[in-house]
């Protein structure tokens, strides 16, 4: 199950547990990303806390979490390799995982089709 | 080129010091001395002199090359204020003199100069004192912010935390306001230009500390509605915050103080002919009306009745210290000696044509570019390079390829609200032949971008380096050479 | 008019091409229709030769001729000719931030070097391109630790510059900050009663190395406890003293400030200063300021571009680290110059000279009857004296008689009246520090 945020991040959840990223689009706004800083494990994180920051040439952005929960892990290859939110946004390039998560906090997100449209009206 | 450091060589030296003519004998015991020299150069004066000259002429200057970069005001920098500057008489004063019994009498100069620095400056901008001290603009903006701040809770009008930011208002305003403990929000431009009056009003209310405008705007235009604007803000509560960074355009015609705002900031490195130093030092003069006098920061320098200055301390109300001492001093000297030599009518004639050579530069490119609002410009018009980025040469290509023909860029990508935005400010120290070279080499430009757009592209070919791989720079920060 | 380029013939030109009749006319189509100004009481212009005839008179009216014991900060050394040479070329002076780094390569290598030469100097593996002031600096050095901890409480010790803890006071009057102040001990910065404030609310404790007394104190132990609290150490120094003293960067300090007037600046009667900070690699991307880097052009070849730019105010807004867009580049050219002039021997030498005639005044003065020795043995270039009277009315008796010989505690330090700061440069003599202690004993 996939969602997106109006905040271009999208989650992925398998078993109890999210994964966290930001989607292709965003990234693709971003340019070319230079820095990473990520989540602390064991953090407690509600809705719309800041998940960590990306920084690119032109711009930093705050990374908003879509919903509640504790970070299990963070995507450490991003330390070293920042660029890889820029080649697979949505695959390798994730950001943390997170556990303790309320599904029903899920209902405000998007499905993968409402983001496309919603895209769309950005255009 | 070489770093400094490459050009060392062990037991070189560059400077000759006094012998030592007492026991060389000191009071820092063993453990506290350091175990390795810090590595500094061994080089000779000659070496010196030669590694930075060379790098100097790395550089573009005001003095080397025309350079119109928006919103930064780089007229010339006229040398007698350098020479002014450079008296031992100012340069050699330290600062705590005057705090030590007997001292002020001893810096009657120097203070003199700062107290008519603020006199002049209140003069020409309709106000009722002035700080010389916060050292920048930005630190003038947040000195502004706090005296705003004093004053609600001078009045136990606790309430008022939001501070109304337009959106064409340069970033600094927000993140001014945001250090000075307010809350921003952000109202919105209408088609021409100006504030929404609309938007702003659904913004105003009991929790409304003040406005911050920047006047004339970061679109290079003139408010028409600026008064009521003021008027609307005062009926809500709020105190009206003028942004004078680009005060140049409306010298000597607009005292901001006379139509509705309440502080006001100027960049003296900007309108005040001081030089620009390579990013710093400015400074940045904060001037207010009577309402917010009470709380200005300490000290404050005053004139007796017998002609003598002197500096008080004791100010119950004042928001406290926000510099170590009276300001950048060496810069605020530069600016009285500007405006002493300018005097009242020559500070009027800076406005008028500085106006006039940004509409006369926007009326000849408009043909050329896009341009976001089509109306008479203050001291700086925007030009969006919208047409020519849809033939993919974009505003930083053009910046690169007047580079290669002689000048410095125009601001690029500023402001946020226009498109491929290039920011032309020609100031009124540029001749009329000047400007016209410039607007040859864009019309060229622009030409070329549909014979031959690889040629604009791969510009600049002229400098010392081409493009540089800023994504390595922050991606693998190299910072220094240790 | 004087910096006016164009004359009658090239205005008319140009009202015709933007049709307008004359700058009334243009005033109005630009919609600035608000009242004019009067400007009655701003005098005549005048001619450049009245202008610097009129300041030097001003000039003339400050006393530099004084024998100066005067520190507090603000130091009074030797600037080599060679320095204004390169500061005085206008390639440098009248360049503005350098956003085009290919027009800018001579301010951007100038800038790294900049950087270089005080991580050199601190021990410190990053600097930034420079701030306003030392005391500025060591606002946005407190506000760097609030971010990177993300807690609230500050301690800061009363040996810290009090013209700096005015600043931050003001500073965070409306910021939500915990300012906690402790009394500086009898001879050192009050380091027990700094360790006993620091908990896990803790963002940073602020010291300074010399402390503002002069005392030279041992950091080592206890920026490993204010760590164990995973709090941040913060030290305010001096830069000339660094050439003889273990750097703060080997002493365990997260941050590292100071005012950079010693390396270069002239006094100024309060500025333009130098604002230096130097940080942990960890705390890099944190760092307020501009920062130059080094990177490869196109084809390769070496070059230096402004980086890490994209947490600052002109894109961030109200969401970033700091309001602050400047740095004082002419100032970090100087005192570049200067180290570079100096040398790693010749700072030393200066170093050395300091605190030899220091300690020799300090020998001296205590010598005199009535004076006593007050706060720690170790100093670099300046120390405390105790009087038996009023320091700050001592003071004033001697400036009768030349000498501005030091200041006095009690402006900022009630309990202390009677004590002074004295501050030895390089500048002064073995005449001149017997005579101020000749002076001193015949005021007593």
């Amino acid at each position: 199950m996939k969602y997106y945020s109006e905040a271009h991040e999208w989650i992925m959840i398998e078993d109890d547990e999210a994964t966290i990223g930001i989607s292709e689009y965003a990234a693709a706004e971003l340019g070319d990303i230079t820095y990473v800083e990520l989540p602390v494990e064991d953090n407690d994180v509600i809705v719309g806390d800041t998940l960590g920051v990306i920084e690119s040439v032109k711009a930093a952005s705050d990374v908003y979490s879509p919903i509640g929960g504790t970070i299990i892990e963070v995507n450490s290859d991003l330390e070293d390799n920042p660029g890889l939110i820029n080649e697979s946004a949505e695959k390798a390039g994730w950001i943390c995982k997170l556990g303790n998560i309320d599904i029903l906090e899920l209902d405000n997100l998007m499905t993968p089709d409402a983001y496309a449209k919603h895209l769309k009206s950005l255009d | 080129m070489k770093l400094i450091f490459e050009r060392s060589k062990t037991n070189r030296r560059g400077s000759s010091l006094p012998q030592m003519d007492v026991p060389a004998k000191n009071a820092i015991p063993e453990q506290f001395k350091r175990k390795q020299a810090a590595n500094l150069p061994e080089v000779s004066e000659q070496d010196v002199i030669r590694h930075y000259t060379l790098l100097s002429r790395k550089n573009m200057g005001v003095d080397t090359n025309f350079y119109p970069l928006g919103s930064c005001t780089m007229k010339y920098n006229p040398k007698v204020n350098e020479r002014a500057a450079g008296l031992p008489g100012f340069t050699e004063l330290h600062p705590l003199l005057p705090q030590l019994r007997r001292g002020g009498a001893l810096t009657q100069g120097a203070l003199e100069v700062i107290y008519e620095t603020q006199r002049l400056l209140c003069e020409l901008l309709g106000f009722a004192d002035c700080t010389t001290q916060p050292l920048a603009g930005a630190h003038g903006e947040l000195t502004g912010v706090m005296l705003m701040a004093a004053y609600h809770k001078a009045r136990d009008d606790n309430d008022r935390k939001v501070l109304l930011i337009p959106d064409a208002a340069h970033g600094t305003n927000p993140a001014s306001a945001i250090v000075g403990g307010f809350i921003t929000r952000t109202v919105a431009s209408d088609a021409d230009g100006n504030v929404d009056i609309e938007d702003l009003k659904k913004y105003l209310g009991p929790d409304t500390a003040g406005l911050m405008l920047t006047c004339p705007n970061t679109l290079g235009l003139f408010d028409q509605n600026v008064e009521e604007i003021c008027r609307l803000v005062h009926e809500a509560g709020g105190l009206n915050y003028c942004d004078g960074a680009n005060q140049n355009a409306i010298m000597g015609r607009v005292s901001p103080g006379l139509i509705g705002f309440d502080v006001m900031h100027v960049n003296i490195h900007k309108s005040f002919s001081t030089p620009h130093g390579g990013g710093g030092p400015g400074s940045g003069p904060v001037m207010v009306g009577e309402c917010l006098v009470p709380y200005l920061p300490v000290s404050r320098v005053q004139k007796r009745d017998d002609g003598t200055y002197t500096l008080r301390y004791h100010c119950e109300d004042s928001i406290g210290y926000i510099a170590p001492f009276y300001g950048n001093f060496g810069i605020i000297l530069r600016a009285y000696a500007y405006m002493l030599t300018l005097g009242r009518e020559g500070l009027k004639r800076v406005g008028e044509n500085a106006v006039l050579s940004a509409n006369y530069m926007r009326v000849k490119l408009a043909p050329y570019f896009d341009q976001k609002v089509d109306r008479p410009c203050m001291h700086e018009c925007v030009m969006s390079a919208t047409p020519q980025a849809a033939k993919g040469v974009h505003a930083l290509d053009i910046a690169k390829a007047l580079i290669d023909r002689g000048f410095h860029p125009p601001t690029m990508y500023f402001p946020l609200i226009v498109p491929e935005a290039l920011m032309i400010e020609p100031t009124e120290t540029e001749s009329k032949e000047t400007l016209d070279e410039f607007i040859k080499a864009l019309i060229e430009i622009s030409n070329l971008v549909d014979t031959d757009p690889d040629s604009i592209t791969a510009c600049p070919l002229t400098t010392p380096i081409k493009r540089l791989d800023e994504t390595l720079a922050a991606r693998q920060p190299n910072l220094a050479s240790i | 008019m004087p910096y006016i380029a164009n004359t009658k013939e090239d205005q008319q030109a140009m009202f015709e091409t933007i049709a307008c009749t004359d700058f009334a006319d243009m005033w109005r189509k630009s919609q600035v229709v608000v009242p004019e100004p009067s400007l009655l009481n701003i005098p005549e212009g005048m001619s450049e030769f009245e202008v610097i005839s009129k300041l030097r008179k001003l000039a003339a009216k400050n006393a530099t001729e004084l024998h100066t014991f005067l520190g507090a900060g603000y130091y009074d050394h030797i600037i080599p000719a060679a320095v204004g040479e390169i500061s005085g070329r206008s390639e440098f002076y009248t360049a503005y931030t350098p956003y085009q780094p290919e027009a800018s390569q001579g301010t951007l290598q100038a800038i790294y070097e900049y950087q270089s030469m005080i991580c050199r100097l601190t021990g410190m593996p990053v600097s930034n391109a420079s701030l306003y002031d030392g005391g500025t600096a060591l606002f946005e050095a407190m506000m760097l630790a609030i971010r990177a901890t993300r807690r609230r409480q500050v301690v800061v010790s009363e040996a810290v510059s009090p013209i700096f803890r005015e600043m931050l006071n003001t500073y965070s009057s409306n910021l939500n900050i915990e300012l906690i102040q402790i009394p500086a001990g009898a001879d050192d910065s009050g380091k027990e009663e700094l360790l006993n404030a620091v908990s896990d609310k803790t963002a940073c404790v602020i010291v300074q190395y010399p402390n503002f007394f002069g005392t030279i104190e041992a950091w080592e132990e206890f920026n490993e406890q204010v760590h164990a609290e995973k709090a941040l150490s913060v030290c305010s120094t001096y830069p000339v003293s660094l050439a003889l003293l273990t750097p703060p960067g080997e002493l365990g300090f997260d941050i590292v400030t100071a005012e950079g007037q010693s390396l270069g600046n002239s006094l100024n009667f309060g500025g333009p200063y130098l604002g230096i900070m130097a940080v942990t690699t960890k705390l890099m991307r944190k760092m307020p300021g501009r920062v130059c880097g080094r990177t490869v052009d196109s084809e390769g070849k070496d070059g230096f571009v402004l980086t890490l730019q994209t947490r600052e105010q002109h894109i961030r807004r109200e969401s970033a680290m700091s309001n602050i867009c400047s740095n004082e580049s002419l100032c970090a050219l100087t005192a570049l110059v200067y180290m570079s002039c100096m040398g790693k021997q010749g700072l030393i030498q200066v170093a050395e000279l300091c605190a030899s005639k220091a300690a020799y005044a300090r020998e001296l003065l205590l010598a005199i009857d009535g004076v006593e020795a007050v706060g720690g043995e170790a100093f670099f270039n300046e120390f405390v004296i105790q009087l038996p009277c009023d320091a700050a009315e001592v003071v004033g008796k001697l400036i009768d008689k030349g000498f501005a010989a030091g200041f006095p505690l009690g402006r900022y330090y009630p309990d202390r009246k009677n004590q002074l700061l004295v501050a030895v440069t390089e500048k002064r003599t073995k005449e001149e520090i017997k005579a101020l202690a000749t002076a001193l004993e015949a005021v007593l």
